[in-house]
């Protein structure tokens, strides 16, 4: 039989190792498509997004009478912008003319402007870095070099005075502060995302406040004091259950009970808070159990074995050693609420608000709603924003991943 | 008087209540055996002077706006002439009357006279919290006083309390499910006064925006849902075709077939494609999928749209990849290396083995998994949000674009509303649908996981 | 001794860091059965894996040495291992059946290996397999039934009569009956001394009497190295070495 074996198994291992072949680069290919279309999704957005960090200013003199410091309030700083850009342009009469060249500037320049003049500054002429529209912005980061419309949505005229700007030197582009310090705006270049960022900062606060210290009781409780019963299998069989409910029906529930029924305002952290909570709550419960299970028994044994309560126990032994991946678990579920932005939607956080909210009661949004908001906008002023701040959300995303996983580390089982 | 207001004077009786019970304690143990330490007198005074007042607090000031609603709702009628209807709106008006929103009108008899009924509302309100406030204060702390003799045991009550909290805090859980049930069912149960659940679950017509004008309210068909369930498992369907091969393949060679090191630069991969926002991905499809598909459509003479339920699908199913992947992997991993070894030990290739082993082994775990990601396919909202279209759209073709469950939701629900109409209510019937389908789901597949892992351990 | 069916010249295994096997030699007759005994972590277990590859599985296993099975090494580029292991059965120390029925069980490796082209071959082989490792009268009736309904001990015949079906000429014993209980592994016992008439085999176990029972020739592992080997009536009555000694008679072990 032994013979017979050989030259049988030798016939069919060919075949038998392409499909070994097969399978293996079957796991490849599954692999190499997951990373790819990882890396396309971060590459595209880079790509997009980089752009948006930096912003393009118009270099305006700015004549000031020793008038104007006496009273600064009787100053109209838009004019004094206008009048600097005719200054640059002094061939330009026609009143069409001077609106196309007065587009150049964007609306907020003359804020920035209001900003940098106080009764200190010399009287005379400054020369000031005023903000640039998104049309001008756009022109000057290339968007429009290949297309068909190298202009973009300057007009013919528009297009020349920036060419004459530009050969000028008087165009330059520099870190876009206001990216990072302003709230939302119907101008691009006047768009920030510290308004979303406050929110964010605002709900994840009520979050963490909230979901720890009951994520955590329910843990020790479930772990240490619970009776082993059906009624503890179910309120088990609800937490593993609640950790797969859908994201939205969190927010139907936060739209029914905290705005509708107890009459929460809408749009307010407050709310979205309440509402991750109770959407985080199972990640953090679940992350804690297993804290705790790993606390070995022998310690737990030696400190009841010496005369201690249950709880004494539990306060001395368990909770220390539990604590790091307590924590930990509370960052994930931490992670997973700042990308969250389904059950917000629900509860009227999506909405256009230009003022960073100050309490946890004014109207706010968070970041991933912003980056909602933004995304449907046509504007490329928004659409390289929109990146820009999705680059900042996954920013936040790696530094609170990266603070668990030192966190995990560090705090790896000693014993 | 303010929330903080309330909180601090909690706090400050709870502090001298437990330097008392503390001190209490350190004089009269030098005289008898005491039963508990000298800090647990503290500890049960803390948590009896603060624990009932702060839980009085916190439910009172949830219920007080509507409380507050009521009174007025009560008391309007009889100064001024309300319909039932323009409760709302007046009601509306005076909170931001009061709030200076809207500028005080001395003409209006709304501003003078509502007013007046409102700040009313609110005196009573307040005045019997800090009543009730004041004796539930009162009580803690002559109970406290009273506990704080030698006699008594502090350590085992204060062990109970604690044990007591802990459960209470526990139980937010199980209320949480019960809210949702109550408020999804509470507002769908006002959806089928106005629309019959049998049009509703079985209709083919869903135009819900029109619904809003008076003469059509709950007619015919408007709410019938069948398009809306339809596209969802379209693109459900669409988006495990995708996850479920690769996230199982990428699951059988991270555990069968990577190298430690190989697998420790593959893992994070699939951990980072798993916690990138599901708004980032919706972007996505939105800006690159979607269009690159109806750009393919062009090529080969198709028309399509960039809002196909293939372009949606298709993105969903890579943020599901990762999901597939760890359940089955979890799974995979749990099947005995004894059952391999025989398989290995007969002269089987490792691909035999997990053709013909593992994964029937290893199978009904996988299914679990694979209805954990149907789940949540079907419950994934943002993607369709911003990548599906609206329009209600009964076919099994992919390339077409259809809608979803919870982007009806959202749409139905963002922007204003009115509370009573039947579009806004259609939204809740929806997420019942939703809530049902995914609990029994999810449930089911929790089961299965679960007896699966006993059945290794 | 016939020309020895394997031969081991000079292996060593390690683990990592964790010198496992020392510079081992050792032949193996054919129609004999040979145990290889030892403390525990001796490496026996170790050893009996490196004749038919089984330590591949493992990452940081690595091995030097000769490994011959007639004349040809196994760890060799032209040796295939999917060949070796249809060659060298393995019978492993828990009982392992497949959650499949009792015929898939023992219909496995034929499949596998494509030994037979029609069913009623296959089903020759599994009536075949299942007497010898004698299971056949126990399961007749209920071949359909999961492998694993069966009790201990008739599930290690189960994989007996797996890795028979493919027609192996060296079957590998790694503890076959530590799981067994005692009249189980009489059974065991009997079926290995009939076994013996087709194929080598070779059994580590940790029960001395077994050995005794069961082998002709026996191995004395200790630390990766084997201190002695001989007929087995000469290594439990008269053994050369002082170590072996000491193992046989209790003192440590």
């Amino acid at each position: 039989m032994s013979r017979d074996l050989k030259t049988l198994v030798s016939q069919g291992l060919k075949s038998r190792y392409r499909n070994e072949r097969i399978m293996r680069s079957l796991g490849v290919t599954a692999l190499l498509f997951a990373s790819g279309f990882l890396l396309l999704i971060l590459s595209i957005i880079f790509s997009q997004g980089y752009r948006a960090f930096t912003q393009t200013y118009i270099e305006i003199p700015i004549e000031l009478s020793t008038a104007d410091i006496e009273d600064i309030s009787s100053i109209n700083f838009q004019n004094k912008i206008r009048d600097g850009l005719r200054e640059l342009f002094p061939e330009l009469q026609a009143r069409a003319e001077l609106a196309d060249l007065f587009r150049l500037a964007s609306r907020g320049a003359s804020i920035d402007l209001e900003r940098d003049i106080s009764s200190e500054t010399p009287p005379g002429t400054i020369n000031f870095i005023a903000l640039a529209s998104s049309d001008v912005d756009m022109i000057n980061k290339g968007y429009f070099v290949d297309s068909e419309s190298p202009r973009g949505r300057l007009s013919e005229q528009q297009y020349e005075y920036f060419q004459s700007l530009t050969d000028r030197n008087l165009i330059s582009r520099q870190i876009n502060t206001n990216l990072f310090l302003k709230g939302d705006s119907s101008y691009p270049e006047m768009a920030g995302v510290m308004g979303a960022i406050m929110g964010s900062v605002f709900v994840l606060g009520i979050t963490l406040f909230l979901s720890f210290p009951i994520g955590a009781a329910t843990a020790i409780y479930l772990e240490e004091f619970a009776p082993k019963n059906r009624f503890t299998d179910f309120i088990e069989v609800n937490i593993n259950n609640l950790a797969a409910v859908p994201s939205v029906i969190f927010g139907l529930l936060g739209l029914a009970m905290f705005i509708n029924f107890f009459g929460f305002p809408r749009s307010a952290p407050i709310v979205g808070g309440f509402v991750l909570t109770l959407m985080t709550l199972p990640i953090v419960i679940i992350a804690s159990r297993a804290a705790i299970t790993s606390v070995p028994p022998s310690i737990k044994e030696a400190a009841l074995g010496l005369g201690a309560s249950k709880l004494k126990m539990v306060v001395d032994h368990v909770i220390p050693l539990a604590l790091p991946g307590m924590l930990t678990g509370t960052i994930i579920g931490m992670a997973r609420a700042l990308g969250e932005s389904a059950p917000l939607l629900m509860i009227g956080m999506v909405a256009f608000i230009t003022e960073i909210p100050q309490t946890i009661f004014s109207p706010s949004t968070t970041l991933p709603i912003q980056i909602f908001l933004w995304a449907d906008s046509p504007d490329r002023g928004f659409s390289e924003r929109t990146s820009a701040a999705i680059i900042i959300l996954l920013v936040f995303l790696i530094l609170m991943n990266l603070i668990a996983v030192i966190l995990r580390k560090k705090f790896e089982k000693k014993w | 008087m303010s929330l903080s207001a309330y909180f601090v004077i909690n706090l400050i009786l709870a502090l001298l209540l437990y330097l008392y019970g503390r001190s209490r304690a350190i004089a009269f143990s030098s005289s008898r055996k005491l039963f508990a330490t000298k800090g647990y007198f503290g500890l049960h005074n803390l948590l009896v002077a603060f624990v009932p007042s702060f839980l009085f607090v916190l439910i009172y000031t949830l219920a007080e706006p509507g409380m507050i609603r009521y009174l007025v709702q009560s008391a309007l009628p009889s100064v001024l002439d309300v319909e039932p209807e323009s409760f709302q709106f007046i009601y509306n008006e005076l909170l931001n009357v009061h709030a200076e929103i809207i500028p005080f009108d001395a003409s209006n008899t709304t501003h003078t006279l509502g007013l007046a009924v409102y700040v009313g509302a609110i005196n009573t309100v307040s005045i019997s919290k800090m009543l009730l406030f004041g004796s539930i204060v009162l009580i803690a702390t002559m109970y406290a006083l009273y506990r704080t003799n030698p006699s008594f045991n502090a350590r085992v009550h204060a062990e109970l309390m604690i044990k007591w909290i802990l459960m209470l805090l526990s139980m937010i859980s199980v209320i949480t499910t019960f809210g949702i049930l109550l408020s999804v069912l509470f507002e769908s149960i006002r959806f089928f006064g106005q629309v019959s659940i049998f049009d509703f679950l079985f209709g083919t017509q869903w135009s819900p925006q029109t619904a809003i004008r008076e003469d059509q309210v709950g007619s015919s068909g408007a709410f019938g849902a069948v398009p809306v369930f339809g596209g969802t498992l379209l693109i459900a369907l669409v988006a495990m075709a995708v996850a479920i091969p690769f996230g199982l393949f990428s699951a059988i060679f991270l555990s069968e077939y990577a190298k430690s090191s190989t697998k420790d630069i593959l893992k994070p991969i699939l951990e980072i494609l798993a916690g990138i926002p599901t708004v980032v991905y919706g972007y996505f499809a939105a800006l690159v999928i979607g269009p690159f598909i109806r750009e393919l459509g062009d090529n080969l003479g198709w028309q399509l749209t960039s809002e196909s339920a293939l372009a949606v699908g298709l993105v969903m199913g890579v943020m599901i990849i990762p999901f597939v992947s760890s359940i089955s992997s979890d799974v995979i991993s749990a099947v005995p290396m004894s059952l391999r070894e025989g398989s290995y030990g007969c002269g089987a290739t490792k691909s035999e083995t997990i053709r013909n082993v593992v994964l029937p082994a290893a199978l009904p775990g996988i299914i679990a998994g694979v209805l954990l990601a149907v789940s949540r396919a079907i419950g994934e909202t943002m993607i369709v949000v911003m990548a599906a279209g609206l329009a209600a759209n009964l076919t099994f073709n992919p390339l077409e674009p259809v809608t979803t469950v919870t982007a009806q939701i959202v749409t139905l629900l963002v922007g204003d509303q009115e509370f009573d109409s039947a579009k806004t209510l259609a939204a809740f019937a929806l997420g019942l649908v939703l809530f049902v389908v995914t609990l029994l789901l999810n449930i089911y597949a929790l089961h299965v996981v679960r007896k699966y892992r006993e059945q290794y351990e | 001794m016939d020309k020895p069916i394997f031969q081991v010249k000079g292996v060593d295994v390690f683990y990592g860091d964790n010198h496992a096997i020392k510079s081992v030699n050792l032949d193996i007759a054919r129609n004999e059965v040979i145990s290889l005994i030892g403390p525990s972590g001796c490496g026996k277990s170790t050893f009996i894996r490196c004749l038919n590859r089984m330590n591949d599985t493992i990452e940081s296993a690595r091995i030097s040495g000769e490994v011959l099975l007639e004349g040809e090494d196994i760890y060799s580029k032209e040796m295939d291992v999917v060949m070796l292991r249809a060659r060298v059965g393995m019978v492993f120390q828990k009982p392992n059946p497949f959650p499949k029925s009792i015929y898939d069980n023992v219909a496995y490796g034929p499949r596998i290996h494509g030994l037979v082209d029609t069913r009623s071959d296959l089903d020759d082989i599994v009536k075949e397999s299942l007497q010898k490792a004698g299971l056949w009268e126990e399961v007749k009736d209920r071949l359909t039934a999961i492998g694993t309904s069966l009790s201990g001990g008739q599930q290690q015949r189960l994989c007996i009569a797996r890795t028979i079906a493919v027609g192996p000429e060296v079957i590998l014993m790694d503890e076959p009956c530590s799981a067994l209980d005692p009249i189980a592994t009489a059974k065991i016992e009997d079926l290995i001394d009939e076994l013996r008439e087709k194929y080598a085999i070779v059994i580590v176990t940790h029960s001395m009497q077994q050995a005794a029972r069961v082998s002709q020739r026996t191995a004395y592992f200790h630390l990766g190295e084997i201190i002695e080997v001989g007929d087995t009536d000469q290594i439990f009555t008269n053994p050369k070495e002082r170590l072996t000694e000491d193992y046989i008679t209790g003192r440590f072990g």
